[in-house]
C-alpha cells in the first residue's frame, strides 16, 4: 500500500498531532506515505472565498505533482480533502476552468488523479478486519462521539464520502478499537470553520452547541478528522466556559491518535501533548489493562 | 419580511452571480431546506433562501450588503441539501466576490481582510502561516492584543509553528497568483 500523502499547512503547525499521528499509525499498519516534493496550499476557504479559477489552480498544482509520482493522493485534512476532489471535478466537467488551470500552472491537466481521505485507506484497503487484528490496547468501552464536520462529506455529490447525513466511517473504526460509540446528532454540524479569528463569535456559538450536545450523551472525548474542527473545538472551550458558566473539558482527539494508542504507540508520539484540554481520561482508560 | 430596494445601482446582480458561480438562480422555488440547514441563519438578519429570493426579483448592489455573506462559514450545507441540486454556497461565493468589486461596506470581523492575510502568507510562502497570517489580521483591524491570550500556551505545547513554512514550491504558487491577477486586470 503505496500513496502520495498531502499533508497540508496545518500538519506543520496547529495540527501538527494529527501528522504525527498519521504518519505513525500508517507505519503501524504498513501503509506507505510519500509526501510529494514542494507540496503547496490547497488554498482552503480563503481561495474559494476569493477567486473560482484560484480555488482550483492551488490543488492542482499539487495534484499534478502527485500525477507524476503515479500514485493515488492520500489526505487527512477534511478541508485539503475537499478542495482537491473539488477542483478535480471543477477542471473535468468545465473546459474553460481547465484552460484557466493550464494558464496559471503552465500545464495541461485534467483532474484524474485519484484523491482519498485517509479514512477510507484504513476502511477500504487496510480493512477492519485488519485493524481489530492489529489492536493492541483496547479503548476498554471509553465513550467517543464521532464528528465529521463538513468538509470531509460535502459536497456529497463530487466527494461521495460515506453518508452525507449519518456518516459512520469514524463510528465504525471506534467500535473496532473497542470504544463505545455515542450516537448522536452533531456529526455533520459545522464548527465555523475558518471565522474563527474573524468571528469568533460565531465558532463560539456555533462550537458551543456541539459541545453542549457531546457532554449531553455523556462524551468521554469527541473523535475528528479535520485540523480546523480539532482546533475550533479544543481552544474555544475555554471561550465557551467563559460565556456560559459551564465547565466543559471533553478532549478532541484525532481518530489517528486513538488508533495509534490502540495499536500499542506512545502517546508522546502522537502529539497527545499538543491538545489543549488534555486527554487524561483517554489515556487513562486505555491503560486500564487486564 | 423580503424588502426589495430600488436597482437604479444594481444593474445585472443576478445575472452577474449566474455568471461567476455557474449557477440558475430560476430554479430555487423557495422550499426553505437551506435556511433551515444553515448553521448560521439563527445568528443572520438574511437567510439563505432569502437571499436567493431577493437575486431571482431582481435585488440590486444593496444586497451585497447583507450580513450573512460575510457570516456563512461556507460549511455547504445549503449545496448539499437543496432539492433542485442548486450550489447556494457558489451563490455566496459570488456575492462575496461581487461585494468586494462593487465596494460593499465592511462588516464585523473583516472577513475579506482575513483571507487576504492569509492568501498572501500563500503567495510568500507557498504554504500558509499561520502566525505571520494572523499578525497581518490583527495589524489590519487595529485589535493586536484581542484573543491572544491562547497563544504562550499553543505555542508552549506546539500547538502553532512560530517559524514560517519551509519547502513548498514558491515557483508554482507565485506563478498562480500572477497569471490569475493579470487576467483579472484583462477583464476589467
Amino acid at each position: 500500500m503505496r500513496y502520495a500523502y498531502y499533508p497540508g499547512c496545518s500538519a506543520e503547525s496547529t495540527a501538527r498531532d494529527m501528522h504525527q499521528s498519521t504518519l505513525a499509525v500508517a507505519r503501524a499498519l504498513g501503509i506507505d506515505l510519500v509526501e510529494p516534493k514542494g507540496w503547496t496550499c490547497c488554498g482552503a476557504t480563503a481561495g474559494h472565498q476569493t477567486d473560482r479559477l484560484l480555488a482550483v489552480s492551488l490543488p492542482a498544482a499539487n495534484l499534478t505533482k502527485v500525477q507524476d509520482m503515479k500514485l493515488d493522493m492520500v489526505v487527512n485534512c477534511a478541508a485539503c480533502y475537499s478542495r482537491m476532489k473539488v477542483a478535480n471535478h471543477e477542471i473535468a466537467a468545465h473546459s474553460e476552468i481547465r484552460k484557466g488551470v493550464r494558464e496559471a500552472l503552465d500545464r495541461d491537466y485534467d483532474g484524474s488523479v485519484k484523491v482519498r481521505h485517509l479514512l477510507e485507506v484504513l476502511l477500504e484497503d487496510v480493512g477492519l478486519e485488519a485493524i481489530t487484528k492489529a489492536v493492541k490496547h483496547s479503548l476498554n468501552g471509553l465513550k467517543v462521539a464521532s464528528y465529521y464536520g463538513c468538509l470531509l462529506v460535502r459536497p456529497p455529490k463530487i466527494l461521495k464520502f460515506d453518508d452525507p447525513e449519518n456518516p459512520t466511517s469514524l463510528d465504525r473504526l471506534v467500535t473496532a478499537m473497542g470504544g463505545t460509540n455515542l450516537e448522536w446528532p452533531c456529526k455533520v454540524e459545522c464548527c465555523g470553520g475558518g471565522l474563527s479569528l474573524s468571528r469568533t463569535d460565531v465558532v463560539v456559538e456555533l462550537t458551543g452547541s456541539i459541545i453542549d450536545m457531546a457532554a449531553s450523551v455523556g462524551a468521554d472525548c469527541i473523535a475528528v478528522s479535520c485540523p480546523m474542527c480539532q482546533v475550533n473545538l479544543d481552544l474555544r472551550q475555554q471561550d465557551i466556559n467563559k460565556q456560559t458558566g459551564k465547565n466543559y473539558q471533553i478532549p478532541i482527539v484525532y481518530i489517528t491518535q486513538l488508533l495509534g494508542l490502540c495499536l500499542g504507540i506512545g502517546s508522546g508520539d502522537l502529539g497527545f501533548n499538543k491538545l489543549m484540554v488534555p486527554a487524561s481520561v483517554v489515556l487513562e482508560k486505555v491503560n486500564e489493562r487486564a | 419580511m423580503i424588502t426589495i430596494k430600488n436597482k437604479k445601482n444594481g444593474q445585472g446582480l443576478k445575472s452577474a452571480v449566474e455568471e461567476i458561480s455557474g449557477v440558475d438562480i430560476s430554479v430555487c422555488f423557495q422550499c426553505k431546506k437551506c435556511s433551515s440547514g444553515c448553521p448560521v441563519a439563527k445568528l443572520t438578519r438574511s437567510r439563505p433562501s432569502e437571499i436567493m429570493r431577493q437575486l431571482h426579483l431582481g435585488a440590486g448592489n444593496e444586497l451585497l450588503e447583507s450580513d450573512i455573506i460575510w457570516m456563512c462559514a461556507s460549511c455547504e450545507t445549503c449545496s448539499a441539501r437543496c432539492p433542485m441540486g442548486i450550489d447556494v454556497a457558489a451563490v455566496i461565493d459570488a456575492l462575496r466576490k461581487l461585494a468586494l468589486e462593487r465596494g460593499a461596506s465592511k462588516q464585523k470581523g473583516n472577513v475579506p481582510l482575513f483571507n487576504r492575510a492569509f492568501l498572501k502568507t500563500v503567495e510568500t510562502f507557498g504554504r500558509s502561516y499561520e502566525i505571520g497570517m494572523i499578525a497581518a489580521y490583527k495589524l489590519g483591524t487595529g485589535k493586536l492584543m484581542n484573543d491572544t491570550e491562547k497563544f504562550p500556551a499553543m505555542l508552549k505545547k506546539g500547538k502553532i509553528a512560530l517559524l514560517p513554512p519551509r519547502g513548498g514550491d514558491r515557483k508554482i504558487v507565485r506563478r498562480i497568483f500572477k497569471t490569475i491577477k493579470q487576467n483579472k486586470g484583462a477583464k476589467a
